[in-house]
């Protein structure tokens, strides 16, 4: 396959999927069939581009074929291959899930899919742009469909959720499309290597350092970094189990990503004087999501609160910025995105069997449901990083980077929420799985409550692939990690990429612009 | 040219955030009408002003900088086209939340997020 193809199909898979769901609206088996195959092609489709990328090459395209500086650029290296490849993996378990979870098709999933590949569309374009502008355009195309998919049962719930979601994101993404214009303003270009060269001739350094604090507080309130992530834990209880699924595995990810790539790419001079701000947010934004989630009784806003806390260790990376910090907010996001989904896949499943999301009107779900327990049991440990588990890695190699570059405090704050988050899973194994079920809930008859036996192997399939996943990670490590490594090494060295975009000669924007730019 | 328009972007952008900071779902509204301008205004202004013509060239001629910069332009046409888009979501999901909730009041909204001491209200009801 040609470049151009790889790094396209990813993009217009989605894209046509979309489509055709939109236009089949009207007969939900053909649209529920038309999105399995979308899901399946985007993933055969990332898994292309993942072989090509592999060796360590960066593939890059030019859509309408300007050249570089002025074209839309395209690019695929180690990190969005993997990205793209892990995207693919959530679509094609989300999808499945929804297929044998919901019977038939009702009012409210017909919207869903053409929303759901809009959404998917958004973030593979997040993370294969070369481009900031583009950047900013697969941000807002991800978060018109997500404002959609949160709301798309018109619960009262769900639309209060959705007021301060709605408004919350569309601060944040106001204060991309400003930062993007001024950095525009300062460099006379767009494209993200180009960028990487133009902003060392930029004369006034200091502007440069607080447009990359701008990003950052951009780039952060999407990641749900502390201060800025009170619209999670406000929107993501209230939405549907697909839809929380799949905004947990994606969307605060598609954030860090944006991060990890602009913070190394463009602003790599300004990081480590960034740096030891970004370790202060690191810790708190774990300390306060574990926090958040020990002090909650609902599954679904324990799980919340802690993908606030999982952020906190993968901005740990950017805060060191070694190679090996950068690995390990690589791995701990892959390793998070599958252990994330699969614990918002349960809960939706504990609510299914036990009637509620309350662990206080749950119970004994250990005996009536035991293999569900023990897929519980998977994420849960390791979302707390229980070793051999995938999360144990994950923190292991975050945790060297942290005690190597001497930042001990960091250290001792993620191995603590690694404990608090330990407390919260057991919490929820206690109360769910292992105590009697409470007198309430027996009187209300809740107990017959069940998954029924004919759906039970389909709803638990996605569970156990994604387990899978956790437990390969587990046991076999060195590939992932050895992974993550050659991409935090491609990262901090990024010539590599703008070579594959720009080639290797110098090709900057026309003099003329660039002389009334200064 | 700057000069001038550089405050306007600074009166709009801070008569937006003092909007967001309401408890009032139609300031708030308005307060993003407010910021969305506000942006656009300054990205047009990142990208230079001044006394130009336009950026059309005949064949055979050469590019100046007596020309006017397009690439804002197209930047904000696109940014416009998405703020409409998003107002218009947003106007509406706000009338849906007020239809649904019977209230303007940020902070009487809360079924997603009920305060402790008085335990969910679904549940009580």
């Amino acid at each position: 396959m040609t470049p151009d193809l790889l790094i396209a199909l990813p993009l217009l898979v989605p894209l046509f999927t979309l489509a055709v769901c939109g236009v089949l609206i009207r007969s939900p088996r053909a649209q529920l069939a038309v999105s399995l195959a979308g899901s399946v092609l985007l993933l055969t489709a990332a898994i292309a581009l993942f072989c090509a990328t592999y060796d360590g090459t960066v593939v890059s395209t030019q859509f309408g074929s300007w050249h570089a500086p002025f074209g839309i650029t395209f690019v695929a290296d180690l990190l969005s291959a993997a990205m793209v490849l892990i995207t693919g993996i959530m679509a094609v378990t989300v999808s499945l899930y929804i297929i044998v979870s919901t019977e038939g098709a009702n009012g409210s999933s017909s919207r869903f899919h053409p929303l759901y590949h809009g959404l998917l569309l958004g973030v593979t374009g997040a993370f294969l742009t070369g481009d900031i502008f583009t950047l900013y355009i697969c941000f807002e195309v991800m978060l018109i469909s997500s404002f959609g998919l949160l709301v798309i049962e018109n619960t009262s719930e769900q639309l209060d959720g959705g007021v301060k979601y709605v408004t919350l994101n569309l601060v944040a993404t106001a204060l991309l499309l400003m930062s993007v214009g001024f950095l525009y303003g300062l460099t006379g270009t767009l494209n993200m290597a180009d960028l990487s060269r133009t902003i060392l001739t930029v004369s006034n350094q200091g502007l440069v350092v607080t447009l990359s604090v701008l990003f950052l507080i951009a780039f952060g309130t999407k990641a749900a970094a502390f201060p800025l992530f009170f619209w999670l834990p406000a929107a993501y209880p209230a939405a549907s189990i697909p839809v929380m699924t799949i905004f947990a595995a994606l969307l605060t990810k598609v954030g860090v990503y944006a991060l990890l790539r602009v913070l190394t790419l463009i602003f790599s001079d300004q990081l480590h004087v960034l740096g030891p701000f970004i370790g202060v947010i690191a810790a708190f934004t774990m300390v306060t999501g574990v926090l958040g989630a020990a002090s909650h009784f609902d599954t679904r806003r324990i799980l919340s609160f802690h993908i606030i806390s999982q952020i906190g260790y993968m901005l740990i990376g950017l805060a060191i910025a070694t190679p090996l910090a950068i690995a390990g907010s690589i791995l701990y996001i892959i390793h998070h995105i599958v252990v994330k989904a699969n614990l918002f896949l349960i809960s939706g499943a504990i609510q299914q069997a036990g009637g509620s999301f309350d662990l206080k009107a749950l119970g004994g779900l250990k005996r009536r449901e035991p293999l569900l327990a023990a897929l519980f049991l998977i994420p849960a440990m390791s979302l707390a990083g229980v070793p051999p588990l995938s999360g144990f890695w994950a923190k292991f190699v975050l945790i060297q980077a942290t005690v190597q570059d001497g930042a001990f405090i960091i250290a001792a704050i993620a191995l603590m929420v690694g404990l608090l988050t330990l407390y919260s899973m057991v919490k929820i194994w206690n109360e769910a799985f292992w105590k009697a079920p409470p007198d309430a809930a027996r009187s209300a008859g809740v107990i017959g409550h069940r998954i029924p036996v004919s759906r039970r192997w389909g709803t638990l399939l996605p569970m156990v692939s994604l387990a899978a996943i956790t437990l390969s990670i587990g046991f076999f490590p060195e590939p992932f990690l050895g992974y993550s490594v050659r991409a935090a090494e491609q990262l901090l060295n990024p010539n590599a990429y703008t070579n594959a975009v720009l080639g290797d000669t110098t090709f900057t924007a026309l003099p003329e612009i660039e002389e009334r730019m200064r | 040219m700057e000069l001038f328009f550089a405050p306007a972007c600074g009166v709009l952008l801070a008569a937006a955030v003092y909007l967001l900071l309401s408890h009032n779902l139609m300031r708030i509204v308005l307060g993003l009408l407010l910021l969305s301008n506000g942006v656009n205004l300054s990205l047009y202004v990142a990208g230079r002003m001044g006394r130009v013509i336009p950026p059309i060239l005949q064949e055979g001629q050469a590019a100046s900088t007596a020309m006017a910069n397009p690439l804002p332009q197209a930047l904000i046409l696109t940014a416009i086209v998405i703020s409409f888009a998003l107002m218009l979501f947003t106007a509406v999901l706000f009338e849906r939340a007020y239809r649904a909730l019977a209230t303007l009041d940020t902070n009487s909204m809360r079924e997603v997020e009920p305060v402790a001491s008085t335990g969910s209200r679904r549940e009580a009801a």
